[in-house]
C-alpha cells in the first residue's frame, strides 16, 4: 500500500543526496542543513510514536535538530549553482518543442488522477493508497512518474534528476524550510497560552454592546492573529472561542455558518499580508528568483486589503439578517 | 501577578514582529520566539525542545513540494522554461491579463473542488506560469526591465495564491469547512458542511472579479512603456522562434 510516509522516505532521500552533492562540493553549511533535515524527516515517524509512548526524548533530540538547522541557515548564501548553457538548453527547447509540457503536466495530471478514483484501486484486496491524505500521496507519487518521463523525453542520465534537483533546492536554502518552522512556531504558541492572551487583548479593547464594533473586532482580530501566525486556521479557533461565539453568536444573534465561513475567508485576507505565511509568501520570493523577501506579498496586498473591506461590509450586512 | 503572567507568552509575538522588522533571517527568529513563548509561560528546557521537536515533525507534510524539484529541473535544463516562452510569443491573441485571469479562474475552480496540490509555486509558477507571463508580457514590443520583469513574476504568485485561498474555501470535503464545522460541533452547535460552504461563494466572487481588474490594471501599467526610456528604446522583441535570453536579467535590462 502506498502511504504518505513513504513519500515522507522520498523527500529524506533526496535531501541525503542534496546533502552529498554540497559535501563533495565542499559546500559544509549546506550539507549539514540538507543533512539535518534528511534526518529529521526520515526520523519523523519514530519521534511521534515515542511521545504517543510517553518518551520525551526522541523529540527533545528532533528539538536540537531544528535549533541547529536555525543555527545554520544565515550561512545558507544563495550561491548560484551553475546552470546548463544557456543557448544549449534554447536548442533543446527548440528540438523538444511541446514534448517537454508533457511530464510537467504528469505532476497535476497523476495528482488529480489519484485524488479521483484512488480510493477505488484495489490489487490483491489491498487499496493501492491510503484512504488519509491519499493526495498528497499522489503528489508524491505524480513526482516519481513525472521525473521517469522527464528523463526519457530528455534523454537525461539518471544523475540529473538528483543534480538538477539539488540546484533548485540550494535556491530555495532557507526558504524551503520556513513553513515547517513557523507550523513548529504555531504549535509552541498554541501550547504556551498566546492564543488566549490575544483574545483577551482584543475583548479588552472593544465596546461588547455594538453589534459593529464586535464585527470589526473579530474580523480584524482573525486579519490580526492570522498575521502573526501565518496561518488562518490558527487563528479560527481562537477568534471564535474569544470574541466569535460569546459575543457575536450569543450576544447579537449572528448566523454561525455566515459568521464561521466569512470569518475564515477574512482570515485568507492576512494570509496575503504576512512573510510568516511562508510557502505562499517567501518561498515563491526564491522559487522566482526575486530580489526582495517582500516582493510576492507587495504584488498581492492590495487585493487582500480590498477584499478585506468587502468582506466587513458583507458580514455585517448578511450575518444578523439570516 | 497572575494577570502579568497570562500575558508573558506573547513576548514570542514581540520576538517575531521585531525579527521580521530588523530583517533578521526567518528562521532563527522563529525557533527564538517560540523557546522564548515557551520559557515565558514556564515551561522547563526540555519541555521546550519536545514541544519543538514534535510540532516540528508533525508539519513534515509541507515539505512534500520538494519532490517536484528534480523533475522540473531535469526539464528546465531541457528548456522547459524557454520553451514555454516561445510558445506563449507566437500566441498572439493570448495577452497577459488573458493568461493570468484564466490561470486564477482555473486555480479557484480546482480548488474549490479540492484539487489544491495540483498547482502551486513549485509546481506550476516557476516552470510555466511565471515565463508565460513574461512572453505574454513583452507582446507590448520591448524587452521587459528586470525591476518589470520581478514586477510580472511577483504578480504571477500572487493570482497562484488568491486563486488558492478563495476557492479552497468553498470545498466542503476537508479543510477550512471541515474546521469550522468541527469547532462549532465541540461548542454544541451542529451544521452541515454545504451551508457553511456556500457562505464562502461570495467571498470566492468578489475575489475573483477585485483581481481580474488588478490585473487588466497591472498589465496596462506594463504594457505602457515610455517611449522616451532609454533603457527601452530600440530593445525589440525577437520573432517567436528565435531564441530569447531568459533568466538572463542583466542582458536584457
Amino acid at each position: 500500500m502506498l502511504t504518505i510516509e513513504q513519500a515522507y522516505w522520498l523527500i529524506a532521500l533526496f535531501l541525503a543526496g542534496a546533502a552529498w552533492l554540497n559535501l563533495r562540493d565542499r559546500r559544509w553549511s549546506h550539507a549539514a542543513f540538507w543533512g539535518v533535515l534528511a534526518a529529521l524527516i526520515a526520523g519523523g515517524k519514530f519521534v511521534l510514536t515515542a511521545t504517543a509512548a510517553h518518551h520525551a526524548l526522541p523529540a527533545q533530540v528532533a528539538g536540537i535538530g531544528v535549533i541547529a538547522l536555525a543555527a545554520l541557515s544565515p550561512r545558507m548564501m544563495r550561491g548560484h549553482i551553475l546552470e546548463r548553457d544557456e543557448a544549449e538548453r534554447e536548442a533543446d527547447a527548440l528540438r523538444l518543442g511541446h514534448r517537454l509540457f508533457g511530464p510537467a503536466l504528469l505532476i497535476p495530471l497523476v495528482t488529480l488522477l489519484v485524488a479521483l478514483f484512488g480510493a477505488y484501486i484495489v490489487v490483491d484486496g489491498v487499496h493501492l493508497f491510503d484512504k488519509t491524505r491519499m493526495t498528497l500521496t499522489g503528489l508524491a507519487l505524480s513526482c516519481v512518474v513525472a521525473l521517469i518521463a522527464a528523463l526519457w523525453v530528455t534523454r537525461a542520465r539518471p544523475g540529473a534528476g538528483l543534480a538538477e534537483g539539488r540546484r533548485l533546492l540550494d535556491t530555495l536554502g532557507w526558504a524551503a524550510l520556513l513553513p515547517l518552522t513557523l507550523a513548529a512556531l504555531g504549535g509552541v504558541f498554541a501550547a504556551t497560552g498566546v492564543g488566549t492572551a490575544v483574545a483577551d487583548v482584543v475583548r479588552m479593547l472593544i465596546p461588547v454592546r455594538s453589534a459593529l464594533a464586535c464585527v470589526i473586532a473579530f474580523g480584524f482580530g482573525m486579519v490580526l492573529f492570522t498575521v502573526i501566525m501565518g496561518n488562518a486556521f490558527a487563528a479560527f479557533p481562537v477568534l471564535m472561542a474569544g470574541v466569535g461565539i460569546p459575543l457575536l453568536i450569543h450576544l447579537h444573534g449572528a448566523n454561525p455558518a455566515i459568521l464561521g465561513a466569512m470569518g475564515m475567508v477574512t482570515g485568507y485576507c492576512g494570509t496575503l499580508f504576512t512573510p510568516m505565511a511562508a510557502n505562499f509568501n517567501i518561498v515563491p520570493v526564491a522559487l522566482l528568483e526575486l530580489p526582495n523577501q517582500n516582493d510576492v506579498i507587495r504584488a498581492q496586498w492590495r487585493t487582500g486589503a480590498i477584499l478585506l473591506i468587502v468582506n466587513l461590509v458583507l458580514m455585517y450586512l448578511l450575518v444578523f439578517r439570516f | 501577578m497572575t494577570v502579568l503572567l497570562h500575558y508573558l507568552p506573547l513576548l514570542g509575538v514581540l520576538v517575531v514582529i521585531a525579527g521580521f522588522a530588523l530583517r533578521f533571517n526567518p528562521v532563527p527568529v522563529v525557533v527564538v520566539a517560540g523557546i522564548v513563548s515557551g520559557l515565558a509561560a514556564g515551561k522547563s528546557i526540555g519541555e521546550i525542545l519536545a514541544l519543538l521537536g514534535n510540532s516540528f515533525v508533525s508539519e513534515r507534510a509541507l515539505l512534500l513540494f520538494v519532490l517536484t524539484l528534480p523533475a522540473i529541473g531535469v526539464l528546465e535544463r531541457a528548456g522547459l522554461r524557454e520553451h514555454a516562452r516561445n510558445w506563449i510569443a507566437s500566441l498572439r491573441s493570448l495577452t497577459l491579463p488573458r493568461l493570468l485571469i484564466a490561470y486564477l479562474g482555473l486555480r479557484q475552480v480546482l480548488s474549490m473542488l479540492g484539487l489544491t496540490s495540483v498547482a502551486g509555486q513549485a509546481q506550476t509558477v516557476r516552470p510555466l506560469l511565471a515565463p508565460m507571463a513574461e512572453a505574454a508580457a513583452e507582446k507590448r514590443g520591448t524587452r521587459l526591465k528586470p525591476e518589470e520583469r520581478n514586477d510580472v513574476r511577483a504578480f504571477s504568485a500572487a493570482t497562484d495564491n488568491i486563486g488558492l485561498f478563495f476557492g479552497e474555501d468553498v470545498f466542503i470535503a476537508l479543510g477550512a469547512v471541515l474546521l469550522i464545522q468541527g469547532f462549532y460541533a465541540q461548542h454544541g452547535i451542529e451544521l452541515h458542511p454545504l451551508q457553511i460552504a456556500l457562505w464562502a461563494l461570495p467571498t470566492a466572487i468578489a475575489a475573483f472579479i477585485v483581481h481580474a481588474i488588478r490585473t487588466v490594471l497591472f498589465a496596462r501599467r506594463i504594457a505602457n512603456v515610455p517611449v522616451s526610456s532609454d533603457a527601452s528604446r530600440g530593445r525589440q522583441v525577437p520573432q517567436a522562434n528565435e531564441p530569447t535570453n531568459v533568466l538572463d536579467t542583466d542582458k536584457s535590462g
